[in-house]
């Protein structure tokens, strides 16, 4: 077999839930600079995890060159989709709300890389890239951020309401923390129908105030449900900095019964440890809470500018310091995985898919009139009634 | 497909009311094999008014076969929380997805006995004995739903999902459509309301002008143990949220019910007695006052048709409509809130939809804009009492 197909034939099995299409087109320009991607990586964290009431997963993760190079693409993917928003909000193309990720890229990675499309994710409004990561096209994001009717949902749930049920993706979600006890049901879910699947909720650190994931995290706890919260803590509620609204901003430990893990969010291998980790925890144990470390670089959305509550040289540190792209890529750079010309190529081949996937978008019909009234009821309503002598009424409205 | 439901403008002449938002279709694969269509329930109103739109190929049943009791059938005589709790058992044995979630409705046995016996018989999973944590545990029921379970949300007095309000309201009334129809939510919310005997302002509201509005929602209300349990089995099978009003003075109501097995209509009202002179509109506890009215008011002259609406939401308005232009009078009597209360829209429906039928104005008869006081005598003039149903009835019939 040539470097070339193992190489294939590996990015397809560990990829699959990539943006695999992409990968295969660019292979060879990879593949040709690779001794062998199925060499193991053995890579070191940036920084320990620190852990409450439970021995934290060793610093060394396991990983291969082509996973590292998926982290990378997916990455700047993520990141170009969300400046593109970004351009296209200010053109008044995206209305309404608009909460970007770029900062956070690496969360999304590296939980993708530790599961399975049978595990369940649910989140918040930040959903974009999480929507991305769980296979979902940059054109159906688009189209759905520009109110069309090609976009994940129709076009009826705009920025905060993407979902891919498909592949486990439960949402987008507008009400800060409802989206917890709503994790836990489909972690409750999972254990009635005994799959051995796990569900990630992901809240923030404005959300961890929130009473109902307490009560959430008390009934999975009880019930040991499969459910791992990940608190995505980019230190600040839209305006409130974490230590003015938090008694407590060690949100790991906040869970007292339930142990937890502190994350360095910005990278994605230690991300992606933490998640197998913490996956092979719930499925025995029950609830644990992972506090991912990281941050935002737009403000909490595009009304925000996101400078009145911290500093430019803040924002800018963190960048130069703690970028997880650009981390991924000195790790590429140092490992000699790629050159700096084929990251380069990469970049430019993911800004022109952008560019294509906003134009497809920008073509999408609006939605019909009669989308106003579709699924706010199930069709047919699924109920048929009949007598005890056995007659039948099915009534369908529509 | 677009489709009102809801007081939908219809043209003058009723007999053109071709239930245009109503379409029963044939049988398909969910329908009992070799059943017949018949476009009617057992209500004993005349079928077929648009032959080209309903399907009549059954056999009608008697005129004056009311829903209510079965007398001259052989049956079985229970109370209405064993009915509720006969439609719960068989809809659990009947399809492994459906779950109670609840407090104290496992061990206990449900503080009102619906689920007495369950937890032993369906195991601890199946029917979930929660902490006091309406929010998170209707969320969970909701997240659950997402996944394709079944629940059965029992609120221990409709009052206390107040604390749900945001799951039920954002979660369980939008998910299907602001996930453009990937999600349905197959959830049933039930528990008492409605002013009890002395138990103070807290425990004796009467919600279901909180739930009316919110779009996504079925609501109905039960009020004798055979459409206890045939509305309960109907909830079940819908695939739609349906919040199921049951009242705290009820459940001890005895009635003899088929031996076998039905299920009603979640559209549907209900005839309870066919009359001439006035339409009364009722629901729920008032459906006995009503009666007890009705007794009076056949010994001064009057001969009221008193329909239980049961549906709050959709309005069965066809029932309706055909009673109103029978009669041309109609009062509503209901236990809700004057301010903005069921009796409200359905007021404001009738007038939309049938204002050329009548000759006085449609009165409601609701209870007053004011907590339940604890007195008792207090109490008894929060709610609307049969002798001002009675005066209320003369003075239509002026």
């Amino acid at each position: 077999m040539t470097a070339v197909s193992r190489a294939r034939n590996l990015l397809h099995s560990r990829c699959s839930s990539h943006l695999t299409p992409l990968i295969h087109r660019n292979l060879s320009s990879f593949a040709s600079n690779i001794a062998d991607t199925s060499t193991a990586l053995t890579i070191e964290t940036s920084i320990p995890f620190a852990g409450h009431m439970i021995d934290t997963p060793s610093r060394s993760v396991s990983t291969t060159p082509s996973e590292i190079l998926t982290f990378f693409r997916d990455m700047a993917t993520m990141r170009r989709m969300e400046l593109a928003a970004d351009s296209l909000y200010k053109a008044k193309l995206i209305r309404g709300f608009c909460h970007l990720y770029d900062g956070q890229e690496a969360v999304s990675v590296g939980m993708e890389a530790a599961i399975t499309k049978k595990d369940c994710i649910i989140t918040a409004y930040r959903d974009h890239c999480i929507y991305l990561g769980r296979g979902g096209t940059m054109i159906k994001a688009f189209t759905e951020l520009m109110g069309r009717s090609g976009g994940c949902s129709k076009g009826k749930g705009g920025s905060m309401h993407f979902y891919k049920k498909d592949s486990g993706f439960y949402g987008g979600h507008g009400i800060v923390g409802a989206q917890v006890p709503l994790g836990c049901g489909l972690a409750f879910a999972q254990k009635y129908n005994k799959e051995d699947t796990v569900t990630f909720a992901m809240y923030g650190d404005g959300a961890a105030n929130q009473g109902q994931l307490f009560e959430a995290l008390n009934m999975a706890a009880l019930w040991e449900l499969p459910a791992i919260l990940v608190c995505e803590n980019n230190h600040y509620g839209m305006g409130t900095a974490e230590w003015r609204a938090a008694k407590s901003p060690a949100y790991y430990k906040r869970g007292d019964y339930a142990p937890g893990l502190k994350v360095d969010g910005m990278d994605a291998l230690a991300v992606k440890q933490a998640c197998m980790f913490a996956k092979e925890y719930a499925l025995k144990n029950g609830p644990i809470i992972l506090e991912m470390d990281t941050y935002r670089y737009h403000g909490h959305s595009m009304s925000d500018p996101g400078s009145t509550y911290r500093t430019r040289d803040e924002v800018s540190g963190v960048r130069q310091e703690r970028d997880p792209i650009e981390r991924i890529r000195k790790l590429i750079l140092t490992h000699d995985l790629a050159t700096t010309a084929e990251l380069k190529e990469v970049e430019k081949g993911i800004r022109k898919e952008v560019d294509e996937a906003i134009a497809t978008a920008k073509e999408s019909p609006m939605p019909e009139p009669s989308e106003l009234f579709s699924h706010v009821y199930s069709k047919g309503y699924g109920v048929e009634s009949f007598g005890a002598d056995r007659k039948e009424l099915k009534a369908s409205l529509l | 497909m677009a489709s009102i439901f809801l007081s939908a403008p219809v043209s003058k002449d009723i007999s053109d009311f071709n239930r245009s938002s109503w379409r029963p279709f044939l049988p398909n694969s969910h329908s009992l094999s070799g059943a017949s269509m018949l476009c009617v329930g057992g209500s004993g109103r005349a079928k077929n008014q648009n032959a080209g739109r309903l399907s009549t190929n059954a056999v009608a049943t008697k005129v004056d076969a009311s829903e209510s009791s079965t007398d001259s059938k052989p049956g079985h005589e229970l109370l209405l929380f064993e009915a509720l709790r006969e439609g719960l058992e068989e809809e659990m044995e009947k399809d492994p997805k459906v779950c109670v979630i609840g407090e104290d409705v496992g061990d206990y046995g449900g503080s009102y006995k619906v689920t007495k016996g369950f937890s032993t018989k369906f195991g601890d999973l199946r029917v979930l004995d929660t902490p006091i944590a309406e929010n998170s545990f209707t969320g969970m029921a909701i997240g659950a739903a997402m996944t394709g379970l079944r629940p059965v949300i029992e609120g221990m007095n409709m009052g206390f999902l107040l604390l749900a309000f945001n799951q039920i309201s954002n979660n369980c009334g939008m998910l299907p459509y602001t996930s453009g129809g990937q999600f349905s939510i197959p959830a049933v919310i039930r528990g008492p309301g409605g002013v009890g005997r002395q138990l103070g302002a807290e425990h004796s509201q009467r919600l279901e002008s909180y739930f009316q509005s919110i779009p996504g929602l079925q609501l109905v209300a039960c009020s004798t143990p055979y459409n206890a349990k045939g509305l309960m089995k109907a909830a079940i099978r819908s695939e739609n949220p349906v919040v199921l009003f049951e009242h705290v003075l009820l459940y001890n109501l005895k009635d003899k019910i088929p031996d076998e097995e039905y299920v009603l209509s979640l559209e549907e009202a209900e005839m309870v007695r066919p009359g001439e002179h006035v339409t009364i509109l009722t629901y729920s506890r008032m459906r006995y006052h009503v009666m007890q009215a009705a007794k009076t008011l056949v010994n001064k002259g009057y001969d009221p048709e008193v329909i239980d609406i049961r549906s709050l939401k959709p309005f069965d308005l066809y029932t309706i409509g055909n009673s109103i232009k029978k009669t041309h009078r109609v009062l509503i009597v209901e236990e809700c809130m004057r301010t903005g209360g069921i009796g409200a829209s359905l007021r404001s429906a009738i007038i939309d939809n049938f204002f050329d039928y009548l000759d006085a104005p449609p009165l409601c008869l609701s209870s007053q804009d004011v907590p339940t006081p604890y007195a008792g005598v207090l109490e008894e003039w929060t709610v609307v009492q049969p002798a001002q149903i009675v005066t209320a009835v003369e003075q239509l019939c002026k």
